[in-house]
């Protein structure tokens, strides 16, 4: 059964989708991630146009983020104060991206652009995460019980503007979360990402946030940042491929519940080693991609007057 | 009901010619419909097209998409990586091409003739943008209508036009699902010793209808108004799933 996709202008079969949402979604659940990566390449795989896929994949993220941010206020592992500055940072962050994205599309360099910000991403977050689970793994198998720092003070604490998140326990500069959420808003803006998997880790290692309200102030950033990205594709580039959202979502919203179930049976440093996998092995592609040769060095793009 | 319905069409077209005299008439084309409907489980269609003319002659029909811009682009190969190098632009590119004829071109038709009445993917006239050399856009000339025989959208071989008999003709038009919408134009040609003596155009019109229509007219129209909806359903479809499984 196929489905036509009125903006990406195609017909696509309905199951391939459902099963592309749920399958990614799953993954994102175990790790507690939107896995925006990860769909954006699968739909340019599929012969979705770049644009589309990229602003389609924002839309879809929203829904994830809803769900698992609903269920975090519940729980209340929300910092609710430091989630209104990054969202403030990742608002403005996610405007400059969309208008950053433009200028790209219109010199020819927009897939480069992307493929090299995936890797680079990636690869960064990936490896960092990889040495900091072996470690995990090694101390606990030692198991030297030293007293631990709440957090590690480097030079970013000396910044001015200092404020107070007494649910973090954070005592730091107003602007380290802005520039960093601003950063994840531009990638969010260009990449279709809602940017968890760099949030999680800048917030634990960065910025020093307890691990237990990480995700859910993450997920409020994802949901607010991610719907920035799709209004303002919408507004710009009229991109955004409302159906094919949709039947992502189903999928996703699945998917993900059932990966969450599954991640509650893996450890922390267990997880975290396999997402770091999993990100080392999607850069790994795209890397190696950028420098095969293309099976046609020529691409067209076409255009209504 | 296809086929009843062509009948009755070749019916009326074959007495409409009969009626008149012959000289004033050489040429009459129609297709089985002027709409072609982009609907949710759209996967392509076919057209038919008839006709009839005063006596013998070559047929040739040539189906011609919307124009719009290409921009063709070249990777090459810096510091080891893969980017796009070299662009050129095309206007006046048709978004879908196809042709038939009774016979293959080159048995009835000159160079020159091809050449004049584009008959062919190769003589498709267009214009490039800026001008580097004539060999680089040559090149990326072929890129261009190679892209668009891949993805369907320019047939590559000229179908067949039958006759039935000794005036009438037919063929079918493919439009594969990927067909862009706009206004097409269905060129038909009567050719008699290597020349053109009729031509008749008739205009046929892909649009996009129901749902999807209306998502994609709202998306360009009211875009701000699309974004919020769009923001909102996906919220809403979230947070409906955030209560679905807490009670489990």
């Amino acid at each position: 059964m196929t489905v036509y996709l009125p903006i990406a202008e195609m017909s696509v079969s309905i199951f391939l989708l459902i099963g592309l949402g749920a399958g990614i979604g799953f993954l994102g659940g175990v790790f507690g991630v939107g896995g925006g990566f990860l769909m954006t390449p699968f739909l340019i795989f599929i012969g979705v146009p770049p644009p589309v896929a990229v602003a389609s994949t924002a839309n879809q993220v929203i829904a994830g983020g809803v769900t698992s941010a609903y269920s975090h206020w519940r729980r209340r592992t929300i910092d609710m104060r430091m989630a209104g500055i990054v969202v403030a940072g990742g608002f403005v962050g996610s405007l400059a991206g969309v208008l950053l994205f433009g200028l790209l599309r219109r010199f020819g360099q927009i897939d480069l652009f992307i493929s090299l910000s995936y890797v680079i991403l990636l690869g960064t977050v990936g490896t960092l995460m990889a040495i900091e689970a072996t470690r995990t793994f090694l101390r606990r198998r030692h198991a030297t019980a030293g007293r631990r720092r709440l957090h590690q003070h480097y030079w970013a604490h000396g910044l001015p503007f200092k404020m107070r998140f007494p649910r973090s326990r954070l005592y730091i500069s107003v602007l380290m979360p802005l520039s960093l959420s601003f950063g994840i808003g531009v990638l969010s803006g260009v990449m279709g990402v809602g940017g968890g998997f760099v949030m999680v880790p800048a917030m634990i290692y960065l910025l020093g946030m307890p691990t237990q309200v990480v995700p859910g102030t993450a997920q409020v950033q994802i949901v607010f940042v991610a719907a920035s990205a799709t209004l303002l594709q919408a507004i710009q580039h009229q991109t955004v491929d409302a159906l094919l959202a949709f039947i992502l979502l189903i999928g996703g919203v699945v998917g993900s519940h059932f990966g969450s179930v599954m991640s509650t049976r893996l450890r922390g440093e267990q997880l975290r080693g396999l997402l770091a996998l999993l990100l080392l092995a999607v850069a790994g592609k795209l890397l190696v991609d950028l420098t095969l040769t293309p099976g046609d060095i020529f691409t067209v793009v076409t255009q209504r007057i | 009901m296809a086929r009843a319905v062509l009948s009755c069409l070749l019916a009326a077209l074959l007495l409409s010619s009969l009626g008149r005299p012959a000289a004033a008439e050489p040429l009459t084309a129609d297709v089985s419909t002027h709409l072609i409907a982009i609907t949710t489980g759209f996967t392509g269609s076919d057209v038919v097209l008839f006709g009839a003319t005063d006596g013998p002659g070559d047929v040739v029909v040539l189906v011609r998409g919307p124009e719009g811009l290409a921009t063709v682009r070249r990777k090459g190969r810096v510091a080891g990586f893969w980017l796009n190098v070299e662009s050129v632009r095309f206007e006046r590119v048709p978004a879908y091409f196809s042709m038939a004829s009774t016979r293959p071109l080159e048995e009835f038709t000159s160079p020159a003739v091809r050449q004049r009445e584009q008959f062919g993917t190769r003589y498709l006239r267009f214009d490039a943008r800026r001008e580097p050399s004539a060999e680089t856009i040559a090149r990326f000339r072929d890129a261009l209508i190679r892209t668009k025989t891949d993805d369907g959208l320019y047939a590559g071989a000229a179908g067949q036009v039958r006759f039935l008999g000794e005036r009438l003709f037919r063929t079918n038009i493919r439009f594969p699902a990927n067909v862009p919408t706009g206004t097409y134009t269905v060129d038909v040609f009567l050719v008699r010793d290597g020349e053109v003596v009729a031509a008749q155009a008739t205009p046929l019109v892909v649009s996009k209808i129901g749902v999807g229509a209306d998502m994609a007219d709202i998306a360009h129209r009211h875009a701000a108004l699309y974004g919020i909806i769009a923001v909102l359903v996906a919220g809403v479809a979230g947070w409906l799933a955030g209560i679905i499984f807490r009670r489990n």
